[in-house]
């Protein structure tokens, strides 16, 4: 036995071995001083900020739940989630399309990722809410052969412009962090399944994108809060969303400043949200990395 | 006489230019164990991978189990399968590679019941417990909950062979399953090989293992340059080669 005694005084040549147990924590003058300066001013800031009467904190709490904002509010997270999910949703066929061996496939989904990366969101989203002056009508005219269709005007309201203008946009981002997503996952995987008779497209649904959401996830959270952002974008095709909506009050009232910042504290509070969300399911898809499984092992297969 | 689980007759594989396989014939009996032996690049790898046709050949043929894998017979005219036949014709091959290739996102009980469940439309309920049989057998329990980073090469091997085991497989291939695994890890793996072998699974293994081509093999096929140079029981092939190329490829290992 070696009692504790010995092993702190334990000798090897001219180094003594004190256990690491035994050790203190050094307080430290320098970073606690740091610390204090930084919080002192940091809350002097804030103090000048709340008793700036131009701020006009008062209008912004008469403001933050009107009822024009929260609807705006509500276009604005719907916008978000309709516009991810068709983005994501089509992202993911380019991106497979993409790493097929069709060249046909694959070089569509190359221009197609070419021309909605090289064009500003803005002009897109104004392009197809003016889709009417170019195409009157849609439908399938093959070489001037009409063969029915619909009116533009009747088809492109402001809703639809911009589900298309933001989903479209975000399919060609969203197609390159999945293809790179899917090609961080070792090819043995792929192989694997295909030995046990999957199908391309089971492999890639239970094997493939399932290790892929790893390198997948991140950059998607990043997405997220971009589109939380960019929806404002559609104010400028009468869209009524959080923007358009403090705008359309400020115009009557004139607190301009006010107004923005309610929209502002509103976008921070969406994207704190989607960041705490992020954490959880980055989490989630670690899982099988942690040495630890007690917890981990009870995960469900989640299948069929 | 039975009809042999593998006929593979003058099978051709190239790469671009580069010929890998050149005329390989090859039958396996039901029940039969096959080791494959021969240097690196000889295309043994190569043709296992043509037998559930993860590649396709140039010329030949090879039938598992009666069926032509990658084509079928349309009156005379011999035509492509589509991805998903090829698939189903697949399912009744099971796999082993060298680098295990375990779905590191399941744990190990998943991994096992992932096609069974999924492809071959067993009940979850049958498929773990017959995954549990499969457990045990290569005396991994326990291991169920675990995922498989948790687990050492060795315990991963024979969980992707219980895997390989779960879809009720007809025939087996092996590529080198104990070439990634640290010398005192080789032998559980190899043990449990030696199991299925002597409980009539048919085998096609390829492996630089010699003692277990003497002790499970009931066949020793040596390949070397794509072909088949010398094959026939390891008591004959493993102790008195004839080819030269043969005896100096087994030289190394005395
Ligand atoms: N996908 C590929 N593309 C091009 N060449 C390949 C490919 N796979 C294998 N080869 C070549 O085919 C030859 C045979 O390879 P194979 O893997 O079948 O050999 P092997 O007998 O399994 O060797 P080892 O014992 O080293 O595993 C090698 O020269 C290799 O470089
Ligand atoms: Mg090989």
């Amino acid at each position: 036995m070696i009692g504790k005694d010995r092993v702190n005084s334990a000798k090897a040549g001219d180094v003594t071995f004190r256990d690491v147990s035994t050790a203190h924590q050094q307080f430290r003058w320098g970073k606690t001083a740091l610390w204090l300066i930084v919080v002192l001013l940091a809350a002097d800031f804030l103090w000048a900020i709340a008793n700036n009467e131009n701020f006009g904190w008062a209008t912004i709490r008469e403001y933050f739940f009107h009822p024009e904002v929260v609807a705006g509010l509500w276009v604005s997270l719907g916008l978000t989630v309709v516009a991810m999910i068709l983005g994501t949703i089509l992202g993911l066929i380019l991106a497979v399309m993409r790493l097929s061996d069709d060249s046909l496939a694959n070089g569509l989904a190359g221009i197609y990722i070419w021309f909605f990366r090289g064009t500003p969101l803005l002009v897109q989203l104004i392009f197809w809410y003016n889709l009417s002056t170019l195409f009157p009508t849609l439908g399938i005219n093959l070489f001037g052969l009409g063969l029915g269709g619909w009116d533009t005007n009747s088809v492109i309201t402001p809703l639809t412009a911009a589900i298309l203008g933001l989903a479209l946009n975000e399919a060609a981002y969203m197609a390159e962090i999945i293809r790179g997503g899917l090609l961080s996952v070792d090819k043995g995987q792929a192989e694997t399944a295909s030995a046990f008779g999957m199908t391309r497209g089971r492999a890639l649904r239970r094997i493939v994108i399932p290790q892929a959401m790893r390198a997948i996830v991140p950059p998607t959270g990043n997405q997220l809060i971009s589109m939380v952002k960019a929806t404002s974008l559609v104010s400028v095709i009468a869209m009524s969303d959080l923007l358009y909506a403090v705008q359309s009050i400020y115009n009557r009232t004139f607190d301009i400043v006010p107004m923005l910042l309610v929209a502002v504290f509103w976008y921070l509070i969406i994207t704190s949200v989607l960041n705490i969300g992020q954490g959880y399911i980055e989490r989630y898809y670690g899982r099988s990395d942690r040495r630890n499984s007690a917890a981990a092992a009870m995960q469900p297969t989640g299948e069929v | 006489m039975t009809q042999p689980i593998v006929q593979a007759r003058n099978v051709h594989k190239a790469y671009d230019q580069l010929e890998v396989l050149k005329g390989i014939d090859l039958d396996v009996a039901p029940g039969e164990v096959v080791v494959m032996l021969g240097p690196s690049g000889s295309g043994k790898s190569t043709f296992l991978r043509c037998i559930n046709h993860l590649e396709s050949i140039q010329q030949g043929a090879i039938l598992v189990d009666g069926e032509q894998m990658g084509y079928r017979l349309q009156g005379d005219k011999l035509l492509k399968l589509s991805e998903n036949a090829i698939a189903r014709q697949r399912r009744k091959i099971g796999m082993v590679f060298q680098s295990f290739n375990l779905y590191p996102h399941m744990t190990v009980l998943q991994n096992i019941i992932e096609a069974p469940v999924g492809i071959h439309g067993e009940s979850r309920a049958d498929a773990t417990a017959h995954a549990m049989q499969l457990l045990n057998r290569v005396g991994l329990a326990d291991k169920a909950p675990a995922y498989p980073r948790q687990l050492s090469g060795g315990q991963q091997q024979r969980v992707a062979i219980a895997r390989a085991l779960a879809i009720r497989p007809k025939l087996m291939l092996f590529d080198e399953p104990t070439s990634a695994l640290d010398p005192e890890l080789v032998g559980e793996v190899l043990a449990t090989m030696r199991d299925l072998a002597a409980q009539g699974l048919t085998m096609i293994v390829v492996t630089h293992e010699i003692g277990f081509a003497r002790e499970a093999a009931d066949r020793v096929v040596f390949m070397d340059g794509g072909v088949v140079v010398e094959q026939g029981r390891p008591g004959d092939v493993l102790v008195n080669p004839r080819h030269p190329r043969t005896q100096a490829f087994l030289s190394r290992f005395i």
